[in-house]
């Protein structure tokens, strides 16, 4: 069973090269890839009835749409590049999710860009290299 | 349906009138609000023939214990299971993005937290006394039983459609519910409670909502025509449902939850400052309860009071609560149950109860020193300290203790009163387009009306618009719960299973 390495993923140019990276660190150490892209959500957060009723279909809407914009061009890349790419989209707090999946998938590294992009993950992407960097389970490379 | 037109007139008036013809306006609203509903209030209070207890009073108690009892007093049962539900320990980590129980719950309690917790419980001890608390929190107790009997059915059978969106409610276990028992009825009691909730919504859910932001402003800032706050709430409840600005729902959904926060702690500290009357004051409760203390109609009279005020208060049996709790994102039916049945807790045992007990410790209802009674006035209610009732009696108590605080209650009741009309927009629009189909026209023509009776509302005596609501809220509840009693052995087969798996292992915890 090769090595897991987890690569954190937002679509910006700094993940992209995180990408990059991490994909040549696996091909020199004959690991895998495991690309996360996390959507910031809280289970505790408020909402109006309304959202409440549309919820479900939201979230249909984003993972489909995080897939197209996010998760497809990486593989599309990465295809058939001698390296095994897995991918996941996932909610919940960026920081506990790819601790929490790095845990679980016995990986042996983490690796994410330093900076995020503008979008969705902005506000939340900017401190996500910091903050990982602190308290992964598993070391952690950022790449500028 | 007559009203509308009616109103249109009134409305199209508004343009000409001057200040000086303001109050008659409001006097001619008013005139033809009371004698266009008085009918349907006499019928939903009447007197069970030959006492002075309301049939309604006792059909809500009568069900509430019915559902205690059944359910093995479930509200106590399963309340640390319900707790851990809610704080996320048996949510599948797979299932993040969807609606959580905690969001269920939170959008459920800020449609019932509102002004029937301010305002609802000074008119409860403003005309039972001290003892109508007691009983306000016995129903509230024994409501979460009737809350839990709903919400499992509201998300058993609601509605998922191809796009993904949910509907559910009474409207839609009546019909769905009754097919797989084989009963007949069930398109007609879905019809019936669907009428019932349009009117609901624009009563307790709407007008009551303006009529008492709009009394707490004109009691801070001083006396002003009532269709001026009207038309500035239906202007900005406009925006909101049919302009789409869901910014300020949104916003409006996040300072809620604070305000009530807010608004408990206050109490606390006010209850703190004044420890000494503690004692003295839950005596008065007790008392109260139990021999009436003075008050018109005695023990019943309390009891009447406090059961309605909470009936009002947590809409449990009333469905409602059934429409915002069915979206939730889980695979067992009876999680939902248990979840809302925290709701009555939150809102009757914890917040009503703050306010009656600030109400009580602060001195607001005068009592004759001679003979310990409360003194009343004409109408037989207790004379306060300076006159006011309603939630102008709430923010004189708290006033008392706390000279600011009257301004605070003025935002945290125009945030209620604006939350509770979000919420019961959507549930009033529910039952609309559950009658008349969905679509854009059906839609529009609900939410037009809804904020026209807003101006209604505002203008309205507090006396003919508190029995409209509170009439519209309880015919809901009547036909709610004959439902509930035709399907509530579905709810303990559900509740039974659930509880063997539970113990068994089957049902995992994820955190």
């Amino acid at each position: 069973m090769p090595d897991t390495i987890v690569v954190a993923c937002d679509g910006s140019d700094a993940s992209a090269r995180a990408l990059d990276y991490a994909h040549a660190r696996a091909k020199q150490n004959g690991a895998s890839l495991l690309v996360v892209h996390v959507l910031e959500w809280s289970p505790y957060s408020f909402l109006t009835p309304e959202e409440i009723a549309e919820r479900h279909a939201r979230r249909t809407e984003e993972l489909a749409r995080a897939d197209t914009a996010i998760i497809a061009p990486i593989i599309a890349k990465y295809k058939d590049k001698g390296v095994k790419i897995d991918t996941a989209i996932k909610y919940g707090h960026v920081i506990d999710t790819l601790v929490n999946i790095a845990t679980t998938s016995n990986a042996v590294e983490i690796i994410s860009g330093r900076t995020g992009n503008s979008g969705v993950m902005s506000r939340v992407f900017g401190s996500v290299a910091g903050t990982l960097a602190q308290v992964s389970p598993v070391p952690c490379t950022i790449v500028p | 349906m007559t009203i509308i037109p009616r109103v249109a007139a009134t409305l199209a008036a508004l343009g000409a009138a001057s200040s000086a013809q303001a109050q008659t306006i409001d006097e001619t609203v008013n005139a033809m609000f009371a004698s266009s509903t008085g009918w349907f209030v006499n019928f939903i209070f009447a007197p069970i023939p030959g006492t002075s207890f309301p049939w309604i009073v006792a059909w809500l108690v009568i069900a509430a214990s019915l559902f205690t009892v059944y359910f093995g007093f479930i509200q106590f049962r399963v309340i640390r299971h319900s707790l851990q539900i809610v704080s996320g320990k048996y949510s599948d980590p797979n299932d993040a993005g969807e609606v959580s129980h905690f969001q269920a719950l939170a959008t459920a309690l800020s449609g019932t937290v509102g002004l029937g917790n301010i305002a609802g419980v000074a008119v409860a001890v403003g005309i039972g006394g001290a003892g109508a608390t007691f009983w306000m929190i016995l129903a509230g107790l024994l409501g979460m039983a009737s809350k839990f009997t709903e919400c499992t059915l509201g998300v058993k059978y609601r509605n998922e459609y191809p796009d993904g969106t949910v509907s559910g409610g009474p409207m839609y276990y009546m019909t769905k519910g009754f097919a797989e028992r084989g009963l007949p009825g069930g398109k007609f009691l879905a019809i019936l409670f669907s009428i019932f909730c349009v009117l609901g919504a624009l009563g307790g859910g709407n007008m009551f909502q303006a009529n008492q932001a709009h009394e707490q402003l004109a009691g801070v800032f001083g006396q002003y025509p009532g269709w001026i706050t009207g038309l500035v709430f239906a202007v900005v409840v406009f925006a909101v449902i049919v302009g789409g600005l869901k910014s300020i729902a949104q916003v409006t959904e996040k300072v809620v939850p604070f305000m009530g926060v807010l608004y408990v702690g206050t109490a606390l500290i006010i209850l703190l400052m004044n420890y000494q009357h503690i004692g003295a004051a839950f005596g008065q409760i007790i008392d109260g309860a139990f021999t009436g203390a003075g008050v018109a109609g005695g023990v019943v009279g309390a009891l009447i009071q406090g059961f309605k005020r909470a009936a009002f208060s947590n809409e449990a049996g009333v469905g409602s609560a059934a429409i915002a709790h069915s979206a939730v994102r889980t695979k067992e039916p009876i999680t939902e149950g248990f979840v809302s049945l925290l709701e009555p807790f939150i809102d009757t045992v914890v917040i009503c109860t703050m306010t009656a007990l600030v109400i009580i410790i602060t001195g607001q209802l005068t009592i004759d020193p001679a003979t310990g009674d409360y003194i009343l006035n004409e109408a037989g209610r207790i004379v306060t300290l300076d006159g006011s009732s309603g939630v102008g009696l709430t923010s004189a108590a708290f006033g008392s203790a706390l000279p600011w605080f009257p301004y605070v209650l003025v935002i945290a009741v125009l945030l209620f009163a604006f939350s509770t009309m979000i919420s019961w927009s959507y549930y009033g629009l529910k039952a609309w387009t559950y009658m008349f189909g969905e679509g854009r026209n059906q839609e529009l023509s609900f939410k037009i009306m809804f904020c026209v009776f807003i101006v209604i509302g505002a203008s309205a005596n507090l006396g003919p618009v508190i029995d409209f609501s509170d009439a519209a809220i309880f015919a809901m509840a009547v036909v709610n719960i004959t439902a509930l009693y035709c399907l509530m052995p579905i709810v303990k087969r559900e509740l039974n299973s659930y509880l063997t798996r539970l113990k068994s292992g089957e049902i995992k915890r994820f955190h």
